[in-house]
């Protein structure tokens, strides 16, 4: 731990905050969506069907983006892991 | 973190689950794939490429003798996929590219729906890998359907006319090469978030699956282990539903950009 340095720290700090963001985003924009067709499916429960097809959808295609933003941070760390390893068992 | 440093790192490091390896292995014993170099290009058999032919052989010996044995009435295994099959028809194929063109893509969207599903599947059974948790796989899939967008434009519209209409009429002529660019990246983007969003979909449900069963061996003590194993029963149920609604997804959106293709957008 102690030989790692600032810079590679700085780094994984950065890929560690940017998943959690990109967690809150997710969470944001789906919690947004569910709520929302919730209640248009209580207003009309004829349309529920069209309503829950959309809903799935829309979510999967939010849920896409925040994944994009996860794939870059898991890069981010695991070209900093190699650098890490080598850096302790040099030790 | 432990204080075991550099001996803990190793045992949570699953980036060797994700990559493609050069040999199957099953219950502790190493299957070797055949290596094949063409220059400087690596085309050996890996697993992934072994679980891409297990998935298009799986949807050959479903489809081909269930074809064959086509029956009015449906029974057996027809009574499971005609329901799938006349959904990805009547939702996908036919809102998006209608009755002329809809038979003749059916093929290619049922391939794409079951051959993506069953290959996403094949990472959820023990020994398998999922092929589309590979980035070249989903990338050849998005080019694909890139190849299928321009062609299909350019057949339906006109070759010159395809990339004309792909920027707004009535626009000032100054602005026209600035729009083409931005209109080009957005044709090239959409096929590329498809890309990302299958891989990313499929790769971050084995990633957590592999950190929650790591934690095992980081702990090594057996409350921890039975919880662990519960959470990654809950994880796969939710990878299940996630490999199923990824494929239609998939297919979805391929859908959309190729019948927008077909007829001038704007």
């Amino acid at each position: 731990m102690e030989n790692y340095s600032t810079g590679v720290g700085l780094a994984l700090l950065g890929a560690g905050i940017g998943a959690g963001l990109a967690a809150l985003a997710a969470g944001i924009g789906i919690s947004r969506i569910a709520g929302n067709s919730v209640e248009s499916m209580a207003r009309q429960p004829e349309a529920a069907g069209d309503i829950r097809g959309a809903m799935i959808l829309t979510a999967a295609l939010i849920e896409g983006v925040a994944l994009f933003a996860c794939a870059i941070c898991f890069m981010i760390q695991s070209g900093l892991a190699e650098k890490i390893t080598t850096i302790l068992k040099a030790k | 973190m432990s204080s075991e440093g550099a001996h803990s790192l190793d045992q949570l490091d699953i980036q060797h689950h994700l990559d493609a390896q050069h040999s199957l292995s099953f219950f502790g014993y190493e299957v070797p794939l055949p290596h094949l170099h063409l220059g400087d290009l690596d085309l050996s058999i890996t697993n992934h490429v072994v679980m891409m032919m297990l998935a298009a052989g799986i949807c050959a010996a479903i489809f081909i003798p269930m074809a064959r044995r086509w029956s009015e009435v449906p029974r057996g295994l027809q009574a499971f996929f005609e329901p799938v099959i006349l959904f990805v028809r009547d939702a996908i194929v036919m809102p998006h590219l209608g009755h002329h063109l809809g038979p003749a893509f059916l093929p290619f969207f049922l391939t794409a729906f079951f051959f993506v599903f069953f290959m996403n599947a094949l990472g959820l059974v023990p020994f398998g890998a999922s092929a589309t948790g590979n980035i070249f796989v989903t990338g050849a899939l998005a080019v694909i359907t890139l190849v299928t967008i321009v062609a299909t434009g350019m057949r339906q519209q006109g070759p010159l006319a395809f990339w004309k209409n792909l920027v707004p009429p009535g626009l000032p002529l100054a602005l026209w090469p600035l729009m083409f660019l931005i209109e080009i990246v957005g044709l090239l983007a959409k096929p590329f978030a498809l890309m990302v969003r299958l891989w990313a979909n499929m790769t971050g449900g084995h990633i957590v699956l592999g950190v929650v069963l790591g934690f095992i061996f980081l702990f090594k003590n057996l409350p921890v282990a039975g919880i662990s194993v519960l959470a990654a029963v809950a994880l796969s149920i939710l990878e299940l539903f996630v490999a199923v609604l990824q494929a239609y997804i998939f297919t979805f959106l391929s859908a959309l950009f190729i019948g927008a293709a077909t007829h001038a957008e704007h």
